[in-house]
């Protein structure tokens, strides 16, 4: 296993400033760091890898380190990284997004995205807040839960991510969590081999903001948390629906084979040759 | 951007892992501390994390693994059975 002297030295930006810029404890440096674990496992070349995000805590990502990276607009990760994926379609196209990025600002690209089924890898950053603004409820802060802008409580039900992406059509859906590190690194490894619309939700923790303002501890704590929570999806199939009420079923939920998007705009672009080509006067 | 690390760890034994961690990087969230299977780390009155226990470390690497900051390192003794995984490329 790659130890994280050898990690910073192989797949970190030299010129940038270290500590990175998020909070003690946050856990987007330990999805980043088990993401870079999942790559090296896979032997991946840094220049085939496009590394995209938007905007947020987790949009800093890809400025820490040594991949083809894209900082792009709030939410417009996915549209940006289609393009990219159209434009050179040899490169492994991975996105990092938060909660509010994915399914709020950007929420229609999300389900567009998963619809065409284009291969991308999509990892959300589900930290139920807007950590870097100032803990402002985003679309996955549970119902009555706090935050900056719902002090007595957040009166809307929240999205079920894994869930959303799965009836929007996502051909490969997993869920983990930051505290469980080795089931992230092979469910982000099966991701990136999956062909098609890969989404990895990783359920993570905000101590700063969702943390303190709903006295959930600090980021020990909110581990713990995450450890109780969390159920295999082998076992979870066994439980009853009442069993599972408050956990969170992790795993690689969806699996599955459909055409793929690049591939069918090449069939397309082949078909619309031949149609020239075969027509009185085309070009030959 | 580079990785240092202060003197304050024990000597560790022979053919045990060595435990580094990188100070300047280290935020003392505690999180390796907290769930380290052996303990072998602690924190300090000044919030620093200290290697208290070289010799109980099983080399799991749950703490490089889980630490937001890459700041703690793992190495198996050069002389151990798995002498190839820690060294520096």
């Amino acid at each position: 296993m790659i130890s994280n002297s050898q990690l910073v030295n192989k797949y970190f930006r030299h010129n940038k400033k270290f500590p990175h810029i998020w909070c003690p404890g946050c856990g987007i440096g330990t999805i980043l760091g088990n993401m870079l674990r999942a790559i090296d496992a896979l032997a991946l070349d840094k220049n085939d890898i496009a590394f995209v995000s938007g905007i947020g805590c987790t949009g800093r990502a890809p400025v820490y380190v040594d991949f083809n990276t894209l900082h792009t607009t709030h939410g417009r990760a996915l549209p940006f990284a289609t393009g990219l994926k159209l434009a050179r379609p040899e490169l492994k196209v991975l996105v990092a997004t938060g909660d509010g990025d994915a399914t709020a600002i950007g929420g229609n690209h999300l389900i567009h995205a998963c619809r065409r089924n284009i291969d991308i890898t999509t990892i959300i950053f589900n930290n139920y807040i807007y950590g870097m603004t100032g803990g402002q409820y985003s679309p996955t802060t549970p119902h009555g839960d706090k935050a900056s802008t719902c002090k007595l409580g957040n009166i809307e039900r929240p999205f079920n991510i894994s869930q959303l992406v799965e009836a929007a059509g996502a051909t490969f859906v997993g869920r983990t969590t930051s505290y469980h590190t080795l089931q992230l690194q092979n469910i982000i490894k099966k991701a990136i081999l999956h062909k098609g619309f890969s989404v990895v939700e990783v359920i993570t923790h905000c101590p700063t903001t969702y943390g303190r303002i709903n006295k959930k501890g600090n980021a020990v704590d909110m581990l713990k948390w995450q450890k109780e929570v969390a159920i295999d999806k082998s076992r979870a199939d066994k439980m009853e629906p009442k069993e599972l009420e408050g956990k969170i079923v992790t795993g690689i939920l969806i699996e599955k084979q459909l055409p793929e998007f690049c591939e069918q705009y090449d069939n397309i672009i082949e078909a619309a040759q031949n149609l020239k080509n075969s027509k009185p006067g085309g070009s030959k | 951007m580079t990785q240092t690390s202060k003197t304050q760890n024990l000597p560790t034994p022979n053919n045990h892992p060595r435990i580094t961690i990188f100070s300047d990087w280290c935020k003392s969230c505690g999180i390796c501390v907290a769930f380290c299977p052996k303990e072998v780390l602690a924190m300090t009155a000044d919030h620093e994390v200290l290697v208290k226990a070289p010799e109980k470390c099983i080399a799991c690497h749950m703490c490089e693994l889980r630490c937001p900051d890459f700041a703690i390192n793992v190495e198996e003794h050069a002389t151990g059975p798995d002498s190839q995984k820690g060294e520096l490329q």
